[in-house]
């Protein structure tokens, strides 16, 4: 048997933290990993953020970002410990035998520099290939990792391409020194799920094709099936199970990866429409000021009290665009918006405060959704004094209340933000909508920047709360496997129009329509070999290509 | 129509634009000074007549607005009126003293622009060791001191004690180039001295403002050394505000060396000014500040042209 191209020997990693109120101070976030990679195979690192797959992935090129810094262990590239090696000998390494794809290509590539200038970058600068043998490599790999007009891709800059053709453009960067390991950092957790998956279909040739070795980090353990021989699923800097693909997915052991192989276990029974809806969209048709396209086309739909109506579509298919229209944010062009059986007035700023108390709305990103100067009970305790003016200790009692629904408790009253978790914060948003008694909740995206078992305790307490408040959510997402999780109805969007519209069982079921048959197989599922199923099976091109 | 051509163009036109407003704010300051031209120029003797004669002769009895407008067409076509004290014609005088000025900022940017670039990149490269407080140090104290002391320690140090270069920059027109330099030795390391700070600092703030960026980290694992990717990586994209300050600066070797040319007695432009400020000679003062003004506006309207065309989404858009 062949020595191991990389092999990781009880791996420590520290890094320095600033916690607030508290001097920085040196912690382990990587506890003695070990594992070996064999040329030409690929190893799946699977985990929550903060994991340390990351930053294990970046050990292979003895780098640490920011403040992190390698403490102990060993790391073997080709026979020989690269933490005990001179700087110039791990530069010789970097960008010749071991490259890196990043998660955001957008942001990875120099915005002054062509794509091929920086693609051939690493083999001219280490000497591997000339100039011109390097281009022509280059043009070979943006063929294979079909790119369109592979010959004259190259000099186009960053910014001339779209998302994922810049992610495959990164990838023929990884490749183009034709080095023995790549670590793939996340590399299609950007993109939509029709682009993922023609990205994900293009890494897996090109690493079949090369013979390459590859590191294949991301928290989506559907993906790293598709794509690796083996997996390995931290936690907490620590191994929970290392194993084959075979052995993990459809065998594992641990309960931690148990749970991630059978996340979204939520069941809900969708829930027919009885009473008059308390939001009805009609004929909405928009643009943003000083642009010429409509970005909405006539869009219809329903929500009805106490139930949620789920948005789908990819990026650019106009589904928040909707929830500006809805919330005022943006007046339309044509159409109107009936709340409550009344017209409501195009513009928020035109809204009665009643409006505004019944609508409210929860965002992507928690953290910059909340003053991070405000405690837990300011921020909650805002909309009780605003729409109801409640005062002392009945705003406190008030308060409680609401932090108990969201599961979190007294405790947490005079924290700030920065003290919470991703999911803790989410909560935290949620329980300030429902501080305002709201009929609506639009949801936009509120479960996208979480690990998928924080997402599905979000949405376990969106479904509960909908029972005890009567609340109907507008429910913004590109993720189908949400959709499917607390959806009554489905709208499926499609370039500003309403392509499928429905109960969700109707929407789910088929005859479909190519997009949505498109969408709805592109949703990775955690079993082997569903990706060459899959483009085997497709009717259109996805829209990102 | 392109859409970099119109932004350009549009910047253009401001700094016509503007050149216009500052043409009129000269006048009209030079307007409301007080005193009298041709009391000055015939002295307290002078009788009524003589005075009512030369105010004619002069135009000082015409509208303002007439008088503005026949001195800014005249100075559109290259005429900037005589002299009153000499009746020199200012065009020629202005002229030999502007190629001056320009040859002695010349010099002092060749020098001082790469420099303070370079020491920029290097502290960079050596961010929070010694190269970087040194260079941050030396810079920083060397635009702390006033201008005219730096002039004569280094006149005193280096013209009269190591006798390198003349204490008094005097240049003419039959001196070869090389006798020229080492005339105005003396001088560009002043200005250089002085300028040096502000447009390395700024360089180190604008590259180190990039280099938090995820592309500065793609170089780095492509195993390039740190100062080719600061030099490919960083500083291609940090182009814009270093022209800036660039630009202010070279600016300044034009219009702000007023101070160094009395030093060391260089017949520039500043020289040329100082003398008809003092003798209330309103035609040359007038045209000394259009021509400032000028390359004022001229410089940072190139500096804004450099920001657009270095913006690789305006210079190939979609």
């Amino acid at each position: 048997m062949s020595e191991p191209l990389l092999k990781v020997r009880d791996l420590k990693i520290g890094a320095t933290v600033y916690p607030p109120g508290e001097k920085p101070h040196d912690i382990e976030i990587v506890h003695g990993v070990s594992f070996d990679l064999m040329p030409g195979k690929v190893l799946g690192l699977i985990g929550e953020s903060g994991a340390g797959k990351s930053t294990i992935g970046l050990s292979s090129m003895a780098y640490g970002r920011g403040g992190v810094k390698i403490t102990g262990g060993e790391v073997w590239v080709n026979g020989r410990d690269i933490l005990k090696s001179k700087l110039s000998d791990i530069r010789k390494l970097r960008g010749g035998e071991v490259t890196y794809v990043s998660q955001s290509a957008a942001a990875s590539f120099n915005p002054a520099k062509t794509i091929m200038e920086q693609v051939i970058e690493a083999s001219v600068e280490q000497g591997k290939f000339s100039r011109k043998v390097a281009e022509d490599r280059a043009r070979n790999l943006f063929a294979k990792l079909g790119l369109p007009d592979p010959d004259n891709i190259g000099a186009r800059y960053p910014h001339q391409v779209s998302g994922g053709q810049l992610q495959r453009c990164m990838t023929a960067l990884a490749l183009c020194p034709e080095p023995d390991l790549v670590v793939f950092d996340e590399p299609t957790t950007a993109l939509d799920v029709t682009t993922q998956i023609d990205v994900l279909m293009a890494i897996k040739e090109a690493i079949r094709d090369t013979g390459v070795a590859a590191l294949y980090i991301t928290h989506d353990l559907a993906v790293v099936a598709q794509v690796s021989d083996d997996i390995m699923v931290l936690r907490h800097g620590e191994t929970v199970e290392y194993g084959t693909v075979d052995q993990i997915i459809n065998n594992p052991q641990e309960e931690y990866t148990q749970a991630l192989v059978s996340v979204r276990s939520i069941e809900h029974e969708e829930k027919a429409p009885t009473e008059e809806p308390v939001l009805s969209v009609r004929n909405i048709t928009a643009r943003y000021q000083g642009t010429k396209f409509d970005v909405l086309h006539n869009v219809n739909v329903d929500l009805y009290p106490g139930q949620t109506l789920a948005v789908v579509g990819e990026s650019g298919s106009g589904k928040s665009t909707l929830a500006r229209v809805i919330t005022g944010l943006l007046p339309p062009r044509e159409g109107e918006i009936y709340f409550n059986g009344r017209t409501l007035t195009p513009d928020f700023k035109h809204r009665s405060r009643e409006d505004l108390r019944e609508l409210q709305m929860i965002y992507q990103m928690a953290d910059v959704a909340m003053n991070p100067r405000q405690t837990v009970g300011t921020i909650i305790g805002r909309p009780l004094e605003f729409y109801f003016g409640l005062r002392g200790s009945e705003k406190r009692k008030r308060i409680i209340e609401l932090l108990d629904e969201i599961e979190l408790g007294e405790s947490f009253m005079d924290r700030y933000p920065a003290e919470l978790s991703g999911g803790q914060k989410q909560r935290v948003c949620i329980a300030r909508a429902l501080a305002a008694k709201p009929k609506m909740i639009i949801c936009d995206e509120v479960t996208s920047a979480l690990d998928p078992l924080v997402a599905d305790g979000i949405l376990k307490l969106l479904l509960n709360l909908q029972k005890i408040e009567d609340v109907a959510y507008l429910f913004i997402t590109h993720d189908l496997a949400t959709v499917r999780a607390i959806s009554d109805n489905i709208a499926v969007m499609y370039k500003g129009k309403v392509q499928r519209y429905g109960g969700k069982t109707q929407v789910l079921s088929p005859p479909f329509d190519d997009y949505t048959d498109l969408l709805l197989s592109s949703v990775p599922e955690m079993k082997l070999g569903w990706l060459e199923e899959v483009i085997a099976n497709r009717k259109m091109e996805s829209a990102g290509n | 129509m392109n859409p970099v051509l119109k932004l350009l163009a549009q910047r253009i036109a401001l700094s016509l634009f503007l050149l216009l407003m500052i043409s009129a704010l000269i006048f009209a300051g030079t307007m409301i000074l007080p005193g009298d031209v041709a009391q000055s120029i015939l002295g307290q003797s002078a009788t009524p007549e003589a005075l009512a004669n030369l105010r004619a002769d002069l135009g000082l009895n015409d509208p303002p607005l007439t008088r503005y407008f026949e001195w800014l067409f005249g100075a559109l076509q290259g005429d900037l009126g005589t002299a009153l004290t000499s009746g020199q014609d200012i065009t020629s005088a202005i002229g030999s003293r502007l190629s001056n000025t320009l040859f002695l900022a010349f010099w002092a940017a060749i020098i001082a622009v790469p420099l303070a670039i370079f020491l920029g990149l290097l502290a960079v490269r050596y961010k929070d060791r010694w190269p970087d407080k040194l260079i941050s140090g030396v810079t920083l104290a060397s635009i702390s001191i006033p201008e005219f002391l730096i002039g004569y320690v280094l006149m005193y140090l280096i013209a009269v004690k190591l006798r390198w270069f003349p204490s008094v920059a005097m240049i003419n027109d039959s001196m070869s180039l090389w006798q020229k330099l080492n005339s105005i030795a003396l001088p560009v390391a002043v200005l250089t001295l002085v300028v040096l700070a502000h447009m390395m600092r700024m360089t180190r703030a604008a590259i180190l403002n990039v280099m938090q960026s995820a592309y500065i980290e793609t170089a780095e694992l492509k195993g390039l050394s740190t100062f080719k990717v600061i030099w490919r990586h960083a500083f291609p994209n940090s182009v814009a505000p270093i022209v800036n300050v660039v630009m202010l600066n070279l600016a300044y070797l034009v219009v702000g060396v007023v101070v160094i040319e009395v030093v060391f007695v260089y017949p520039g432009m500043g020289q040329y000014l100082v003398d008809h400020v003092s003798k209330r000679d309103v035609p040359v003062v007038q045209a000394c500040g259009l021509i400032f003004a000028a390359v004022y506006i001229g410089l940072n309207m190139v500096a804004d042209i450099v920001s657009i065309l270095s913006n690789p989404r305006l210079r190939h858009p979609k």
